[in-house]
């Protein structure tokens, strides 16, 4: 690695932490991201040659807040000034950083710069973007790419969503426990947001390269600044098992590889043996979530040498238990495929037969019900799902796939007719 | 004189890697302990996963306790070690000097002899 490749990914690492503090600080997101800006330009300049400091997070918190400070006086004086604490302690610097990085700041600064990005107002897309940019410092451009929008568009979008957040206000107090408990939720969710849209890019030839893997470092951040609780146990297992089927997701021409198909030689196993251990950890406080659940479903995919020996009976009871938790027809989908694999097609689509409305434009409900009249053997209407399902699929990809299976049916349908 | 070499780094930094990165280091890396394993000076070398997959069990009480995460909350992690079969402080060090090119940036190697060493017969 170049000397620039290990400065880069200090900052990146320190910048949550570093940023997170900076909006302390200064309670102005803008002055906040210059603040921090600075600092990496001076670090940039000079770590290469003098060695990284002792402890780069209070040396760019330190750098930036005074930077910051320079930047709110120059302001100040064509400027009404901030609230009086925003600078109120310019004395002693770096010795009362310590204390205040020793304390217990750091855990809800880090959390606060998560939190703003989830603001309930905001769309999931917003949100997704915001994050990107605020807290990994992922640049416009690169994530204007992964939306298909423009650079200019892309930077009216974020910097309309930091104007939300700002009006809505931040909360700078010290959370409670409740309050911090949901926050995490929230955050958790948005995490996974994150997550998935680096998925959906992927299925749709979207440059989201770099989303899951943020996804996944953000996800292992909020784990180790509170690293008791299960369900952030469970998201990042979730996350890790997901994502170590990345290579055997796609054939090489592109095409989508259906779970049950992949090479599993070319599942990354370090990521499955960290989310095993993750579970492991979670499982022993007795406090299932949804995250723990669906990542229990993704480790008895991850732990079945071939598709056969998958423990389908399992799946299904947890599947079961995700519906009593958070009911939702696509949840019920979910069980479904586990029934038809232990009990039978026949009752699995009578599972899925009662979903028919709730899920008329879900490409995976008509991909599924079509499979399953196939088995059944009523053909035409099996044709007329999977015509329904290629009108909704979200990719090409999945488009292909499911005419794979047309391919399959008129084939059968053709041959009693060839060889009678 | 056997020594562990244990390497410290701020985890959120190395588990940011790219897979070119992580390669390109590792391959450094072994280059680096090519050597000593030729000479069959090399003993067990080990990565730890991040500390989010710790459990730490705190002694001293009656029921000792178990709490999720790393032993100490430190801005460097323990993420690795190496045991070496060294004739001198001076070689180790010396080790740990083509170990920090191999793999720059912040981050410490701590030289420590060893006491006491069963190779064990367990997995490989």
């Amino acid at each position: 690695m170049t000397d620039i490749g290990w400065i880069e990914h200090a900052l990146t690492s320190a910048r949550p932490q570093a940023l997170g503090a900076l909006l302390r600080y200064f309670r102005d997101l803008d002055t906040a991201e210059e603040a921090f800006q600075e600092a990496c330009l001076r670090a940039l300049r000079t770590w290469p040659e003098k060695g990284p400091p002792r402890n780069p997070v209070a040396w760019l918190i330190f750098v930036g807040r005074n930077s910051g400070i320079d930047v709110v006086r120059r302001r100040s004086k064509t400027q009404p000034l901030p609230e009086e604490e925003a600078f109120s302690d310019t004395g002693d610097a770096e010795a009362d950083m310590a204390d205040r990085l020793d304390g217990s700041n750091y855990r809800d600064d880090i959390l606060r710069l998560l939190f703003i990005c989830c603001h309930p107002d905001l769309p999931a897309t917003q949100q997704i973007a915001l994050a990107l940019r605020i807290v990994s410092g992922l640049t416009v451009p690169q994530i204007a790419r992964a939306f298909l929008v423009g650079e200019s568009a892309m930077e009216q979008r974020i910097t309309r969503a930091k104007a939300r957040v700002a009006a809505a206000g931040i909360g700078f107090e010290t959370p409670g426990a409740v309050e911090r408990a949901e926050r995490l939720t929230r955050v958790g969710a948005m995490l996974y947001l994150v997550f998935n849209e680096g998925y959906s890019c992927e299925t749709s030839g979207r440059d989201g390269s770099a989303f899951a893997d943020e996804a996944i470092r953000l996800a292992r951040l909020l784990l180790r600044i509170f690293p008791g609780e299960p369900e952030s146990m469970g998201l990042l297992a979730l996350m890790l098992l997901q994502h170590a089927r990345k290579a055997a997701r796609f054939d090489a021409a592109g095409q989508i590889v259906l779970l049950e198909d992949q090479d599993r030689s070319r599942w990354n196993r370090e990521m499955i043996n960290e989310a095993l251990a993750l579970l492991d950890k979670a499982i022993r406080h007795r406090r299932p979530g949804p995250y723990q659940i669906q990542a229990a479903v993704a480790a008895l995919h991850a732990r079945a040498a071939t598709a056969e020996d998958t423990d389908w009976r399992q799946i299904e009871l947890l599947y079961l238990r995700l519906e009593e938790m958070q009911p939702s027809p696509v949840v019920t989908l979910n069980r479904a495929v586990a029934v038809s694999k232990v009990e039978g097609a026949e009752e699995a689509l009578a599972l899925v037969e009662t979903l028919a409305g709730r899920l008329d434009n879900y490409f995976y409900f008509h991909g599924l019900r079509g499979g399953l009249l196939m088995r059944v053997g009523r053909g035409a209407e099996a044709r007329e799902a999977f015509g329904r399902a290629i009108a909704l699929a979200n990719s090409p990809a999945e488009a292909a796939h499911i005419r794979l299976q047309l391919d399959r049916l008129r084939q059968e349908a053709l041959e009693p007719e060839t060889h009678p | 004189m056997l020594y562990a070499i244990l390497c410290y780094n701020d985890e959120n930094a190395v588990f940011s890697w790219s897979r070119e990165e992580e390669e390109a280091t590792m391959a450094r890396l072994i280059a680096v302990q090519a050597p000593l394993a030729e000479a069959g000076k090399l003993g067990p070398v080990a990565r730890l996963m991040p500390t989010t997959s710790a459990t730490t069990l705190r002694k001293g009480r009656e029921e000792p306790l178990v709490v999720d995460g790393p032993f100490a909350e430190t801005k460097e992690q323990l993420l690795g070690f190496y045991v070496v079969d060294f004739d001198t402080l001076d070689e180790a060090i010396d080790f740990s000097r083509q170990l920090a090119v191999a793999n720059p940036g912040a981050g410490a190697y701590e030289i420590r002899p060893l006491h006491v060493f069963r190779p064990g017969a367990g997995p490989t």
